[in-house]
């Protein structure tokens, strides 16, 4: 068991890394068993990247076992089948295995125990079109089983001219899983035939299986069944070091090309696929089955440590009672113990991504020691398979400098735990790493609301400038035909209603400044304003024409109100005219005149003012007037 | 809740420093043979006063005393200053020395890993700097003069300053191999003429030509165990002898050779055991290479320019300055960043 296999001719080493103790024998030992079929099945709704799946049943509803209950949302999604035949019990937030501890929405399925299949049929990949494959494995909920969950769909059919080299994942890198390895033992000549589909749809010229060399047997099964494939295709036997299982690592490991952080591998022409992803292909094409099931590796504190072919959803408890959990497991990492996490409970239900399940106890994983100060000894670089300084980026991270983290690529890592694993002070960098991350990513969330705002309030401003600007210039206008029109009659005005007018404009004045301070206040709290502040500034921007007269609907309540109240004053005040001797009419006339006046000087003085200094202008200018 | 990775190595820091403890004792082991217990006097007293100043210093920060005492880093800087020292210095010079470093180079800065400065060099320097005289006595190795201190008249010597009757220091002092061949040479002596002393060996002094072998033993230890980047020490040497042996090939009458500077003064020491210090030196691949070759270059010519027989604890200290300007600027590449990719495959 203890044999290496004999490593291939020529591969490229990455940097860095690190070999753990491999724990791989305890699990691997026994072929793959069956799984219980649960008395309820808790299947998560989001086991993909992108959008979670729709829920296409109701509660009560019956589902046969491969019935699809949730369809993809979107391209970038996938669908959700039932795994067994029962009932469902109830569509609803229920923990999941995620990290953060999140409830995430399940459909829950209560068995009928009969285990009974829809209708399968092959699909005829040979004569469909890209477009119509794509969707079909998207239906049948095909996603990277090597813990990404990235819907298989998305990396199929995008180079048109073909790929270079279609990597086939087996490396298995992390400790104590051994899921990829018996699938590769038992299951090879399925395996290959999944390939043969992906090589053809992907016109790949070259592929390569990596497989690190603590698994001879698996190597030995891949190489009987590649034999007789009509394409270049090898299964290339690289050293046991962590993480070489990494898509990057081993892309790097096979082939020697890099592919930079936010780069897709298929721009350097290489797709890379986990071996069971390409083994659930082969079985949704070949034979019609969505993806319900997937072979999990429990081990660690457990009796009886093997592989399992486990239906998704199948609670964690179910299964630790299936490989007999001991009575001192204390937790339980779910994935391996270098990437993985604990599972919020053993209620949580099996997902696509769960590739292992270990149950921990304090002899098989004693408690850490406390961290120590970094002496900058260095080990952490030298560890990085991303290649960059860890320890300038935990100190970066502890003193909150996170644009300096990124410039140093923070981004670039990809939380393996190489770093964590090796360093002498015991120090949990990835947890360092982690936090900055999400420091950045919620400053960045917080800093494009706080640009919205702000362009929402620039905008708003912008707009009640021009509204002001165009009826100081209506009124100009107006006062000018008045000019032509009426005789200058002029009699010289009475002090009173000079007084008035000044009064009433303060009074105006005072208002608006309320007003304005009162939007600014209630701006940044107000992201989806129902009124017409909510227009887009660019559509705006775009139509920035003078328009006579704006729509009273269009404004603010308060404006709304103030335009009402002067459209009843005029009304009023033509009545009053009606009903005016003549004398009274020409000081009428007089008052108007000091009224434009008053209202031009207020409208040329507010095109120079800022809007901060508007309501100060305006109290100037009623003096003046 | 534990998150990952939930593996982590067995190496902790203690193991490091113990290593690299371990890595001294040959050394020291000639030493003694070869000077007398005075080393093993330094080495202790330095101990002592190292472990009470950290323990006093966490004290007063309020950090808990016993994991930071227990680290070794406290140790190990008492060993490498104490092994800087004459051995036979007076015993309070090294206490002072040692609480220097430890409370001023270190916790002064933050404590482990925090400081800028080498500490066991600050202490060094800074003795050397107030006391010049007393840190240039050093005795002849045994056999060299017709005259030397026994172990007892040695351990008088250092703790009261008492010489047995009728011996006069004078008597069994003498510089070290680096001292004069810096004296003579200014009172234009011929490089024959002053190798001839008793006190030169086959190619540095009688008995520190083999410590120096022991350091390099070593520091092939550390080296063998991953504990020092091989890119210091190969590089440190590799200046010291490369100037060194350009002005030896010039004119070798006033030059002495590369053997010379290596197996003389702390060159071994300072390759494997001082310039290696990870905390007070750059950490990328290039910045190291870069920081090691300026203190070859820094030594070579405070060794043969300067006021000082010996170079390491300046050159040290003035490049442990610079460190961090040059981690700056010798950022690596990360991985798919890098302008061309490498193309060697492994062949097996």
């Amino acid at each position: 068991m203890n044999a290496r296999a004999a490593l291939a001719v020529t591969f490229f080493p990455f940097h860095g890394g690190v070999h753990p103790q491999e724990h791989k024998t305890e699990s691997s030992g026994t072929p793959i068993a069956a799984g219980p079929i649960p008395a309820k099945l808790v299947v998560p709704l989001h086991q993909s990247i992108g959008n979670m799946a729709k829920a296409l049943v109701n509660v009560g509803d019956h589902v046969l076992k491969g019935q699809m209950i949730a369809a993809a949302d979107g391209t970038v999604s996938a669908a959700v089948h039932a795994p067994t035949s029962g009932r469902v019990l109830s569509i609803s937030p229920q923990r999941v295995p995620h990290p953060s501890g999140l409830l995430e929405h399940c459909i829950t399925i209560e068995s009928d125990g009969e285990d009974r299949w829809i209708d399968r049929n092959r699909f005829d990949w040979r004569t469909a079109e890209s477009r119509a494959i794509r969707d079909y494995l998207r239906d049948m909920g095909v996603v990277g089983l090597g813990g990404a969950v990235f819907p298989s769909h998305l990396k199929i059919g995008g180079a048109s001219d073909g790929l270079d080299t279609l990597v086939i994942n087996a490396a298995e890198c992390e400790p104590f899983i051994t899921c990829d390895d018996l699938l590769m033992r038992e299951r090879a000549v399925q395996i290959v035939e999944g390939i043969k589909i992906l090589q053809a749809l992907l016109q790949a010229r070259e592929v390569l299986i990596g497989v690190e060399d603590n698994k001879p047997q698996a190597v030995d099964a891949m190489r009987a069944a590649i034999a007789g494939c009509e394409f270049k295709i090898d299964v290339v036997v690289v050293p046991t070091l962590y993480p070489s299982g990494g898509a990057k690592q081993l892309i790097k490991l096979l082939t020697n090309k890099e592919v930079p952080s936010g780069v897709r591998s298929t721009d350097l022409g290489v797709q890379c696929f986990n071996v069971a992803t390409v083994y659930t292909i082969y079985r949704a094409i070949e034979h019609g089955e969505p993806v319900i099931s997937r072979v999990v590796t429990l081990t660690g504190n457990v009796e009886r440590p093997g592989n399992v072919d486990a239906l998704i959803g199948t609670p964690i408890a179910d299964l630790l009672a299936f490989a007999g959990n001991k009575p001192d497991s204390d937790s339980y990492i779910y994935g391996g113990p270098m990437m993985g996490f604990e599972i919020p409970g053993t209620d949580v239900g099996l997902s696509k991504a769960g590739n292992c399940i270990i149950a921990k106890s304090s002899g098989l994983f004693p408690p850490k020691p406390a961290e120590m100060p970094c002496i900058r000894c260095g080990k952490c670089a030298d560890a990085c398979p991303a290649e960059l300084q860890p320890m300038d980026l935990y100190w970066f991270g502890k003193s909150k400098n996170f644009g300096k983290a990124q410039e140093r690529n923070l981004f670039d890592c990809i939380e393996c735990g190489a770093c964590a694993y090796v360093c002498p002070s015991n120090i949990q960098l990835v947890d360092y790493f982690r936090f900055s991350k999400s420091e950045i990513w919620a400053a960045e969330k917080s800093k494009k609301a706080a640009d919205q705002a702000r362009e929402r309030h620039e905008f708003r401003q912008f707009r009640e400038e021009r509204e002001k600007r165009e009826k100081a210039e209506r009124l100009a206008a107006k006062a000018a035909q008045k000019h032509d029109a009426a005789a200058s009659s002029a009699d010289p005005a009475d002090a009173e209603r000079a007084a008035k007018i000044k009064a009433a404009m303060e009074r105006a004045a005072a208002k608006k400044v309320e007003a304005a301070a009162a939007q600014v206040a209630a701006d940044p709290l107000t992201p989806l304003d129902p009124d017409a502040n909510a227009v887009p500034v660019a559509e705006a921007v775009a139509a920035p024409a003078p328009e006579p007269v704006a729509p009273v609907s269009q404004l603010d309540p308060e404006k709304a109100e103030r335009i009402r109240e002067a459209m009843e004053k005029r009304a009023a005040e033509k009545a009053a005219l009606e009903a005016m001797s003549p004398e009274e009419k020409a000081a009428r006339e007089a008052e108007k005149k000091a009224k434009i006046e008053a209202a031009m000087a207020a409208a040329a003085a507010k095109k120079a003012a800022k809007a901060a200094e508007a309501a100060k202008a305006q109290g100037d200018q009623a003096d003046g007037a | 809740m534990n998150t990952s990775p939930f593996f982590i190595k067995p190496t902790p820091l203690q193991v490091v420093m113990f290593k690299v403890a371990l890595a001294l004792v040959p050394a020291i082991a000639v030493y003694t043979y070869s000077f007398g217990i005075g080393v093993l006097v330094q080495i202790t007293l330095a101990t002592v006063a190292a472990l009470a100043t950290e323990a006093v210093c966490l004290k007063l920060r309020g950090y808990p005393i016993k994991p930071f005492v227990t680290d070794g880093s406290a140790i190990v800087t008492a060993w490498l200053m104490a092994l800087s020292f004459p051995p036979l210095a007076p015993w309070w010079m090294i206490v002072v020395a040692a609480v220097i470093s430890i409370a001023l180079a270190k916790h002064m800065y933050g404590g482990l890993g925090q400081n800028t400065f080498n500490p066991a060099m600050v202490g060094f320097a800074i003795m050397i700097v107030s006391f010049p005289a007393q840190m240039s006595r050093w005795a002849a190795p045994f056999g060299v003069l017709p005259q030397s201190l026994d172990w007892s008249a040695q351990l008088s010597w250092i703790f009261t300053g008492n010489l047995p009757a009728g011996l006069a220091f004078d008597a069994v002092a003498s510089a070290t191999p680096l001292d004069t061949v810096k004296t003579q040479l200014m009172q234009h002596a011929s490089m024959s003429h002053i190798f001839q002393s008793p006190l030169f060996g086959t190619i540095g002094g009688v008995g520190t030509e083999w410590i120096t072998a022991a350091y390099l033993l070593g520091g092939l230890y550390l080296l063998w165990q991953k504990l020092i980047p091989w890119q210091i020490p190969v590089t440190f040497l590799a200046v010291l002898g490369g100037v060194a042996g350009v002005f030896h090939l010039v004119d070798p009458t006033h030059y002495t050779s590369p053997l010379f500077h290596w197996f003389s003064g702390a060159a071994m020491l300072g390759a494997f055991f001082i310039v290696t210090d990870p905390v007070t030196g750059p950490t990328t691949p290039l910045g190291r290479v870069i920081f090691a070759a300026l203190i070859g270059l820094l030594t070579y010519l405070i060794r043969v320019f300067g006021g000082y027989p010996d170079g390491i604890a300046f050159a040290v200290l003035i490049m442990n300055l610079a460190a961090p300007f040059i981690d700056q600027y010798t950022q690596p590449a990360v991985f798919g960043r890098k302008g061309k990719q490498k193309k060697a495959g492994v062949q097996s």
